[in-house]
C-alpha cells in the first residue's frame, strides 16, 4: 500500500472514532468484555501462582518457572487449536456446547495469559522477597504468609503483570478466531475483524480498526497508570 | 478494598458475558465458506431471514473442506459450501442428512493486466491452465481444501498438469481473501470466485483474465447436519433455514443481492 493508503487509513480512523460507528463500538465493547474477564481470571490464577513460584520450596520449582517463562511466548494459534478439540462437539467438553461463544474466546485467552501474569509476577515478587526474607523469618512467617505480605506489598508492581495480560489477550488473534469463529455480532472481536477486512483487501478499513485497538489500548494504559497513581497517594 | 472491587467487576463481566450469550436464543450455527461471507451475500439476506422468522443464523466462514470438518464434528447445525463430489460423500458417509442445491456463481481466473500467459486467447478454461503452465507464470493456490481448491486441482488433472512443487506455483494454504492479497503483492495468477472477487479492494494490478467457461460453474449446496449422529443438532431451526433459502422467497432475496449493479449468486430454483 501507498503512504497515501495510510494517510487514508488515518482519516478512516479517526472518522470511524469520531461517528461513534455503532458496529465498531459493539466489536471493541466485546473486546473489552471478553479479554477483560480473560485477565480477571489470569490474575486470580496468575499471580498468586507466580508467587507460590518465587517463595514456594517445593521440588520442580526451577522447571515450572522456565515453563511458566517459556508459555509467555505460547502460539495463540495453538492454544486455539486444543481449546477448540476440548470444547467440540466430539471433544471431552463437548456438551457444554461452548464452541464459537464469547466463554470460549475467554477460556483460550486465559490458557494464554495465566502463564505470562505467573511469570512476570514470579519475577517481581521474587524481588522483593529477596529483600524481605530475613524479616519474615524473623517474625517466623509459614509461606503462606508470606505469599499473601509479597503479593500486597508489590500490588503496584504488579500492575505491569496485569497491563501485559492485557495488551497480550486484547491483541491476539490466532486463538479467538479458531474457538470464536468470527461470527458477525456474536464473536466478532477486533483483532478478528482486522484480519477479516484484510482478507477482504480493505487493507485502509483494516488499518483504521488497527488504530483503534491501538488506541483502545493505550486508553487502558492511561487509565490503569492514573488508578495506580491516585491509589498509592490515597492508601500509602 | 481493591479486592472487593475486583470481584464487583469479575460478577459484572461475568454476567454481561453470559447475557451475551443468552441474547441468541433462537439461533443455529451455519458453518460456510468465506466466498458467500465476504461476498457481502450473508449481510444481505440473514437479516431478510432473521426479520422473517426471528432466527439468527451463525455463520462461521471457512474453507469448504474446514466447514465440512465442523460439520463432521458436530459443531454447526447446518452448512452451505461449494464441492459437490466432497458434499455428496458428506452425506453419504452419514454425516449430513441431506444436501440441497441452492445456488451458483462461477470461478474467473485473475492475473496480472500484462497477462505473460496470454490466456485471454485460451480456447476453454483447461487451455488457460495449460498455459499457464508452458509458461510457468507464477500461480497462487489456496493449497487449503476448500471449494476453490479442489476445482483449481480437477483443471489441473483434466489438462495432466502436476503443479505441486513447482517453482511458479505456490500454495498459500490460505483463504481467498489472503489468496487474493498474494496474488496482487506478486502479479501472479489464481482461479477465484467471482463474489470474493467483485467485493476485492486489494486488486492493485489484477484484472479478470479468463471467465465463462461452463466448467467454471460453481454450485452451493445445503446440508443439514446429521441430528441422528449428533442429537444437539438445531434440527427444526436449521430446516427452516434450509427452506428458506430454497424457497421462491429465498431465491428472490439471493437474486436481489447485487454489487456495483452486478448480480453475484443464481438461485437454483
Amino acid at each position: 500500500m501507498s503512504i497515501g493508503g495510510i494517510g487514508a487509513a488515518f482519516s478512516e480512523a479517526l472518522s470511524l472514532i469520531a461517528a461513534f460507528d455503532h458496529q465498531v463500538l459493539e466489536i471493541a465493547l466485546l473486546s473489552l468484555q471478553v479479554s477483560g474477564l480473560a485477565v480477571a481470571i489470569g490474575l486470580l490464577i496468575g499471580l498468586p501462582a507466580g508467587a507460590c513460584l518465587a517463595v514456594g520450596r517445593f521440588p520442580g520449582k526451577q522447571t515450572l518457572a522456565i515453563v511458566a517463562n517459556g508459555f509467555m511466548g505460547l502460539p495463540s494459534v495453538v492454544v486455539g487449536v486444543v481449546v477448540y478439540l476440548l470444547l467440540s462437539r466430539s471433544g471431552p467438553f463437548g456438551e457444554l456446547g461452548l464452541l464459537y461463544t464469547p466463554t470460549a474466546m475467554v477460556i483460550a485467552q486465559v490458557v494464554l495469559v495465566v502463564p505470562l501474569m505467573a511469570a512476570i509476577s514470579r519475577q517481581v515478587v521474587e524481588d522483593a522477597w529477596r529483600e524481605y526474607a530475613e524479616e519474615f523469618a524473623a517474625m517466623r512467617f509459614n509461606w503462606r504468609q508470606s505469599v499473601r505480605t509479597l503479593l500486597y506489598d508489590c500490588r503496584y508492581s504488579l500492575f505491569v503483570a496485569v497491563l501485559a495480560g492485557l495488551g497480550r489477550a486484547m491483541s491476539e488473534v490466532g486463538a479467538v478466531m479458531i474457538v470464536g469463529g468470527n461470527i458477525d455480532r456474536s464473536t466478532r472481536v477486533m483483532t478478528t475483524s482486522i484480519a477479516l477486512e484484510t482478507s477482504k483487501g480493505d487493507l485502509p478499513l483494516a488499518i483504521a480498526l488497527g488504530l483503534v485497538l491501538i488506541a483502545l489500548i493505550l486508553l487502558l494504559n492511561g487509565l490503569a497508570f492514573s488508578v495506580r497513581n491516585w491509589a498509592m497517594r490515597r492508601f500509602d | 478494598m481493591a479486592n472487593g472491587i475486583l470481584k464487583r467487576l469479575f460478577v459484572a463481566s461475568a454476567f454481561s458475558l453470559a447475557a451475551l450469550g443468552a441474547v441468541a436464543a433462537d439461533s443455529i450455527t451455519l458453518a460456510s465458506t468465506t466466498s458467500t461471507e465476504q461476498s457481502g451475500l450473508f449481510g444481505h439476506i440473514l437479516p431478510i431471514f432473521e426479520k422473517k422468522t426471528g432466527i439468527t443464523v451463525k455463520v462461521v466462514a471457512l474453507g469448504t473442506g474446514q466447514a465440512l470438518d465442523v460439520g463432521r464434528r458436530g459443531d454447526a447445525d447446518a452448512l452451505l459450501v461449494h464441492d459437490r463430489a466432497k458434499e455428496d460423500a458428506f452425506v453419504a458417509e452419514g454425516y449430513g442428512a441431506y444436501r440441497k442445491n441452492v445456488m451458483y456463481n462461477d470461478f474467473v481466473m485473475v492475473g496480472p493486466t500484462d497477462d505473460p500467459a496470454a490466456i485471454k486467447s485460451a480456447s476453454d478454461a483447461g487451455d488457460a491452465f495449460k498455459k499457464i503452465a508452458s509458461s510457468a507464470a507464477t500461480f497462487v493456490s489456496r493449497g487449503d481444501r476448500s471449494g476453490t481448491h479442489s476445482a483449481e486441482q480437477r483443471f489441473w488433472k483434466s489438462v495432466d498438469v502436476t503443479p505441486s512443487g513447482r517453482d511458479w506455483y505456490k500454495e498459500a494454504g490460505a483463504g481467498m481473501g489472503p489468496t487474493l492479497n498474494m496474488a496482487a503483492g506478486m502479479g501472479a495468477y489464481t482461479l477465484t470466485d467471482r463474489g470474493t472477487w467483485a467485493n476485492f479492494k486489494n486488486r492493485q494490478g489484477l484484472a479478470i483474465l479468463y471467465s465463462g467457461d461452463a466448467k467454471l460453474f460453481n454450485p452451493y449446496g445445503a446440508i443439514l447436519v446429521n441430528p441422528e449422529r449428533h442429537p444437539h443438532v438445531k434440527k427444526a431451526l436449521a430446516e427452516t433455514f434450509i427452506d428458506w433459502l430454497t424457497s421462491d422467497e429465498g431465491a428472490a432475496a439471493i437474486a436481489s443481492y447485487k454489487l456495483g449493479g452486478e448480480q453475484l449468486f443464481f438461485p437454483m430454483k
